[in-house]
């Protein structure tokens, strides 16, 4: 058994979900226990998707346990072809089914239903999620785009493969690859697993070569993709201005097209800010990044290389792609760090003592705990790494997006200087509260907030009940109940604020 | 999956149409509610023996809170688990000696079953004792089932709490307890209360530290501040200990009949009630006032969550002027929600149970103005244009008690709000 507080990633029917979910005409039954639908939110919450996922799950209950379960899987399977009538169904079990005798790919095959049904063999206590959208991609086109005779296909031709649901800033990244593609003259023929439809799949074959966007959803298939239909693909990930154009000449290769005038386009407008003097103040800044393989070796290779910065930390919860992550680690001249504990990470930031952290939501808080200045640059992410503003990796805006991301938790350089020079400064030094409260500490500058903002002379005395009853209120509004109840009772020419002041207030004020 | 539902004679006479449906359900499972006991107990720790979807749907539920040091965390059984179940018990003796040793502070561990361990049949309520022998006197270990299959949602708490009440001490002393896990601030409300009426020695259940455990006995009557604690119930009767019928303290009329129910089983009398309450009712009149222009004749639909359903149902109709369309609800208690139940609308739709599918079919086609549901489930109904109104947030929240009464209206008129000013 592993002690888990916090987990990296989900189990791997999750990443059957995330391609599910990000393709179209696709519907999954997941034989699992009544609670496992908790990861509809994760989609309808994080990503704010307006419809459910394409998820029937049999939600067992232990009176269903014994040969009860596998007739309910059989019923939900045909119920969720009756109702949704999708183009092609996958099929497995959750951790708890799969501790169970039913076989969900027999049980389906018996329904002969008049689609492809694709079983799904995710082993929950081995794999873990990225492992999961993978292996579930790789059965989808395997099955759905079976080897034929090479069509007719035009050089100028590829396929995007790897965006997901739930997918680091996979939308925008997307609409950046588009773009760059199409400034070369590149037809993109399938865009999958988002947006794809089953019958998509069946086209990817009329392509000439593959872009793998993430390699950690995409590799699989593009391998099988390069045995069996003869398409090479490409692997490099376009983030930051070098990324970008190694991969520029990279597809421009493969389609037999000179990058040339799109090298020379517009480009990004990361190296004028890296080269301006207010940047000056990052050159070797200690940075620690860790996250999923792609984006921690490319956020590693951009920080060094592109800003500056000296990489103290680089690491990965992606054991798949260990490998990968040491060699670029040894480029940095350090060792990866390849775990999925975060007492582990924690421990090695807090050794490699860096200025600035680059990882996952979980890096977000224990920078924070540490006081460390962060950004957010792979999955597992928030609500807040889902924005609504057009917000790229990939690409030259992706550069541009990376430069602000990186620099913004940073202090301004000459804000910097200053603290430095006068540190003992009574008004300007780092322990005081921003200049807006006054210069004091928190809680007296809130106070003489409230106070400054009543003009009546009466002086109002707390009860030592209703002081500690207030006590109780959530932090956030408590200066709001404060402020209402000693009105309430100035207005009311009241003595004493009592409990019951409180509360009257409170009723007063709820209108 | 086809729905079996039928419509059952119910227990009240011409009061709510009672059915059940079967079918898939989007609830969650009684992990969930580690999230709220673990803030409730103060010194307690919830250990879940799982896998890695438990570890990811407390994360999931927990949000922000998972970096706050929380006291709780899952052992995740790998494979070398499932291969022999001896080397289980060893593996979780290891487990928990060093969470504890990382926590010194922790009095009492709760090991939580999930689905996992239950299909395996590991034995938690073994090892519980086991280790309890191991650490005690400093820290004591019981344990219980949060899993999906057994529990729904809220359950987890009824499944936690009733593996507390063995451990309560005895007395024959003549005592109230007040069982569910409140807010801080509703219990210390309620507590003045008790106190002012006149009642004695009032205790809550869970306590707010290991040691703060109730004495229990035949001459302790209990009042239930929530819905869904069947096993708890049917344990402090194991005790000796009785009930009080009582709507739940939900809303103005709500709180007054809860009280009453007190107040009358420990022979307080009416006048003494009216006089004590008399400042809370008036203020909740006052708080609620504001908001039942905007729930008036307003048509609203329960998606079944935590079995705090009915008494919100009768709380939106006869506090607010709400009309029921549908109150769904994943288990029905009969006997703890008669009073609540015979306060519905004749003919009110109560259903026991879901088939998701075809109560969205029921919802979409009744098009309510408001939709109390998951989170699963909001967005994709926005979406459709139809108001909603998660549901978790009645857990969250404290809505119980007179001072809390205009809050939980505004728990509701928050979204019908919002969209008005986003329309204008």
């Amino acid at each position: 058994m592993q002690l888990t507080l916090w987990t990296y990633e989900g189990p791997p029917h999750i990443g059957a979900m995330r391609v599910a979910t990000a393709m179209r005409g696709l519907h999954y039954v997941l034989h699992a226990p009544q609670g496992d639908t908790y990861a509809d939110l994760l989609f309808t919450m994080i990503e704010r998707h307006g419809a459910r996922p394409p998820v029937t799950y049999t939600t067992f209950q232990a009176r269903d346990l014994g040969s009860d379960t596998a007739e309910i899987f059989k019923q939900a399977v045909a119920a969720a072809y009756g109702r949704f009538r999708p183009q092609a169904m996958i099929v497995g079990a959750s951790c708890t089914a799969e501790l169970l005798q039913d076989d969900p790919a027999g049980l389906a095959k018996a329904l002969g239903l008049p689609i492809p049904v694709i079983p799904l063999e995710l082993p929950a206590y081995q794999k873990k999620e990225n492992w999961g959208a993978s292996e579930t991609f790789y059965r989808l086109v395997r099955t759905l785009a079976p080897a034929a005779p090479a069509p007719e296909r035009p050089t100028a031709s590829c396929n995007i493969l790897g965006p997901t649901s739930l997918g680091f800033r996979h939308r925008d990244d997307l609409r950046e690859v588009r773009g760059l593609l199409a400034e070369l003259g590149i037809a993109v023929n399938v865009v999958a697993p988002l947006g794809a439809t089953p019958a998509d799949l069946g086209r990817l074959g009329q392509a000439a070569f593959n872009v793998v966007l993430y390699p950690e959803v995409a590799r699989s298939a593009a391998q099988w993709l390069e045995k069996t239909h003869g398409q090479p693909f490409v692997e490099t990930a376009p983030i930051g201005v070098k990324g970008t154009t190694a991969f520029i000449e990279a597809v421009a290769a493969l389609a037999g097209i000179d990058p040339g005038p799109v090298l020379q386009g517009e480009g990004s407008r990361l190296p004028w800010y890296a080269r301006s003097v207010d940047s000056t103040y990052l050159t070797g800044k200690r940075v620690f990044v860790f996250g999923d393989a792609t984006h921690a070796i490319a956020a590693a290779r951009v920080a060094a290389r592109e800003i500056g910065f000296s990489v103290v930390g680089l690491g990965t919860y992606s054991r798949e792609f260990a490998r990968e992550v040491r060699a670029e680690a040894a480029e940095h001249g350090i060792e990866a760090l390849v775990t999925d504990d975060y007492l582990a990470v924690e421990a090695a930031i807090a050794a490699a003592q860096p200025e600035l952290v680059l990882g996952t939501q979980m890096e977000r808080h224990i920078a924070k705990r540490l006081g460390v200045p962060c950004a957010v640059i792979s999955a597992p992410m928030h609500v807040q790494d889902v924005p609504a503003r057009h917000a790229p990796q990939m690409g030259f805006e992706g550069a541009n997006v990376l430069f602000d991301t990186f620099v913004h938790p940073l202090m301004m350089g000459l804000e910097e200087h200053l603290l430095a020079m006068f540190r003992d400064d009574p008004e300007f030094h780092d322990g005081v509260a921003p200049s807006h409260l006054g210069g004091r500490p928190r809680e007296e500058a809130e106070t003489a907030v409230v106070a400054a903002a009543v003009t009546a002379a009466t002086p109002v005395v707390w009860s030592i009940e209703a002081e500690r009853e207030l006590k109780k209120v959530p932090f956030f509004v408590r200066g709001k109940a404060r402020h209402n109840t000693e009105r309430y009772a100035r207005e009311r020419a009241l003595p004493l604020i009592t409990v019951e002041t409180l509360y009257d207030a409170k009723a007063h004020f709820s209108r | 999956m086809t729905a079996l539902a039928s419509a059952l004679p119910s227990a009240v006479p011409c009061g709510p149409e009672i059915r059940h449906e079967r079918g898939q359900r989007a609830v969650f499972c009684g992990l969930t509610g580690i999230v709220w006991l673990h803030r409730k107990i103060q010194d307690a720790f919830f250990l879940v023996v799982g896998s890695r979807t438990c570890a990811h749907l407390i994360q999931s539920a927990a949000g922000v809170m998972i970096f706050a040091e929380p006291r709780f965390a899952t052992a995740i059984i790998e494979e070398r688990d499932l291969a022999g179940l001896a080397d289980a018990h060893e593996e979780l003796d290891r487990v928990v000696r060093r969470l504890l040793e990382r926590r010194p502070d922790v009095r009492l561990l709760f090991l939580v079953g999930s689905c996992p361990s239950e299909v395996i049949k590991l034995d938690l309520g073994r090892a519980a004792a086991r280790l309890s022998g191991t650490f005690a006197p400093d820290v004591r270990v019981l344990s219980y089932s949060g899993s999906g299959i057994e529990t729904t949602f809220t359950q987890g708490e009824d499944a936690c709490l009733a593996a507390l009440v063995p451990d309560l001490p005895r007395s024959a002393d003549e005592s109230l307890l007040v069982v569910g896990a409140l807010a801080d601030v509703v219990e210390d409300q309620f507590a003045r209360l008790f106190a002012d009426l006149g009642i004695g020695n009032v205790r809550f259940l869970p306590g707010r530290r290991a040691a703060d455990r109730a004495p229990i006995g035949p001459n302790t009557r209990y009042l239930l501040a929530q819905p869904f604690l069947t096993d708890t119930a049917r344990a402090l009767e194991d005790r000796g200990a009785t009930r009080i019928p009582a709507p739940f303290p939900l809303g103005a009329e709500g709180t007054t009949l809860w009280l009453s129910a007190a107040a009358r089983a420990f022979g307080i009398p009416s006048a003494r009630l009216a006089e004590v309450t008399e400042a809370g009712r008036a203020r909740a009149a006052r708080a609620l006032a504001a908001h039942r222009d905007r729930l008036a004749g307003k048509r609203v639909f329960f998606f079944p969550d935590s079995q705090l359903e009915v008494p919100l149902a009768r709380f939106l109709s006869r506090e607010m002027g709400a009309a029921l369309i549908e109150v769904g609800t994943p288990y029905l208690h009969r006997a703890h929600l008669a009073e609540d139940l015979a306060l519905l609308p004749d003919g009110t739709r109560v259903t026991e149970g879901q088939s998701l599918d075809d109560q969205l079919d029921r919802c979409r086609a009744a098009r309510p103005d408001l939709t109390i549901c998951g989170l699963g489930l909001a967005n994709p109904l926005e979406a459709e244009d139809l108001a909603t109104k998660w549901s978790i947030e009645l857990l969250f929240t404290p809505i119980q008690g007179y001072e809390q009464a205009g809050d939980l209206a505004g728990l509701f008129t928050r979204p019908l709000a919002r969209r008005a000013r986003l329309e204008g």
